[in-house]
């Protein structure tokens, strides 16, 4: 669903991988490992069309990339992109329908992930755990084949690492495709991919 | 819902919460236009002549006021990343953020701006033409505005920075606005500079959609 093909992608001066190559097919994750600064989050970025790769190629299996970009592709930084002052409800609401979601989807994404009780507390009172349990709502709401996670699971406790390691299944058992910078392994099978040390 | 209207419905309701940024522009305006002639002395019928340009002059400055909220927030806490993986374009995004920004924070000065022009001591029969010159002239200055905004993306000194790069980019609207009212109270028409006033406007739709979505691409990378 997405092939990169010698990618070299640097940030300033510094170049961070040179000709690395990637594909990943339907129903497959990447767990992309590497110490830090040796470019995880910057090749997903790059995936997403946010940075400019300075060579290489990126090729989504069906479509052009900007079209891909607007209407196949998740992503879930290491920032949750919710507005403190808002209520949980009316941001996931926003996040769901702008990725394309129906009443139906984040009705089910609220379900899944057990988010109704907090749905009327404003963000800033979330715990960073509940606030990433809220941001991967819209990927549950909004069926999109391609999800780019950045350290999806960090701020999660052990029992929702879990419970998300059982959806990000059930959207490869669907034929989704997953990316991932981790640290620690995926709770799901997933294809190693190593930048290296970083410096 | 169309994509467009998700967002403008979003970014309305962020300009009314937390904080009411209408109110406070608003509060700033009418400050604004408080101390002018308590800066100017003693002598109402002095500043009686300058009472248009002051009025406008303070809408500029309060239209300036909430214009870092506008990308700088989503850029800092990620939303500007899954706003750009959206369905609308960024020219889209930033055209709609735009118009938002006037309906929550432009309208509310355009309807306020007769009482500071009067309270100055402009000619009370000149109300309307205030209101229509500033609710034109506020569409310029968020227009504009947005793209400062957006050119100031990611730099440490946000807010500071917006200003210094878009209160040039309102000198043409404040002439052009100041100017109307000059021409009536001279007894001329005020249609060559509304005129203007619009051209601008018009202008900025064309230019800042496309600057505003090449500078948050930039800023993004």
């Amino acid at each position: 669903m997405i092939a990169v093909t010698a990618l070299t992608v640097s940030r300033g001066e510094r170049v961070l991988f040179r000709d690395l190559s990637l594909t990943v097919a339907a129903g497959e994750a990447v767990a992309l490992t590497g110490a830090n600064g040796a470019g995880k989050t910057s090749l997903l970025r790059a995936l997403a069309g946010f940075i400019r790769p300075d060579a290489g190629e990126i090729a989504f299996a069906d479509a052009e990339p900007a079209e891909a970009r607007a209407r196949d592709i998740h992503w879930l930084g290491h920032l949750d992109g919710l507005k403190g002052a808002r209520r949980a409800g009316d941001e996931l609401d926003f996040q769901a329908r702008w990725a394309g979601a129906g009443p139906d989807g984040i009705a089910a994404a609220v379900d899944v992930l057990a988010l109704e009780p907090l749905l009327d507390l404003e963000v800033r009172k979330l715990s960073a755990g509940q606030r990433r349990r809220l941001a991967f709502a819209r990927l549950i709401a909004a069926p999109r084949p391609l999800w780019l996670l950045d350290e999806p699971f960090a701020p999660l406790d052990v029992r929702w690492r879990a419970a998300l390691g059982l959806l990000m299944q059930a959207h490869l058992d669907k034929g989704g495709g997953i990316i991932a910078a981790v640290h620690d392994p995926l709770p799901v099978p997933a294809r190693p991919v190593d930048l290296g040390a970083g410096r | 819902m169309s994509a467009p209207g998700i967002l403008f419905r979003r970014e309305l309701a962020l300009a009314w919460g937390g904080g009411g940024g209408p109110l406070l522009a608003c509060g700033f305006f009418l400050c604004l236009t408080v101390l002018v002639p308590l800066a100017a002395g003693g002598d109402p019928a002095g500043l009686r002549p300058v009472a248009g340009s002051v009025a406008w002059l303070a809408l500029a400055l309060a239209s300036i006021l909430s214009l870092e909220r506008l990308f700088e927030r989503d850029y800092e806490d990620g939303s500007l990343d899954l706003i750009t993986l959206g369905p609308a374009p960024l020219e889209l995004v930033v055209l709609a953020k735009a118009a938002a920004q006037w309906l929550a924070v432009g309208v509310p000065l355009a309807a306020i701006a007769p009482v500071a022009a009067i309270t100055l001591g402009l000619a009370p029969s000149l109300a309307l033409l205030v209101a229509l010159s500033a609710l034109i002239g506020s569409l310029g200055f968020a227009l504009t505005g947005a793209l400062g905004a957006a050119l100031a993306l990611g730099s440490k000194r946000g807010g500071l920075l917006i200003a210094v790069v878009v209160l040039p980019l309102f000198i043409p609207p404040v002439v052009f606005g100041a100017g109307a009212l000059e021409r009536v109270a001279n007894g001329l028409s005020p249609g060559p500079a509304l005129a203007l006033l619009a051209a601008y406007v018009l202008f900025a739709a064309v230019v800042t959609p496309f600057a505003g979505a090449a500078a948050i691409r930039n800023a993004q990378g």
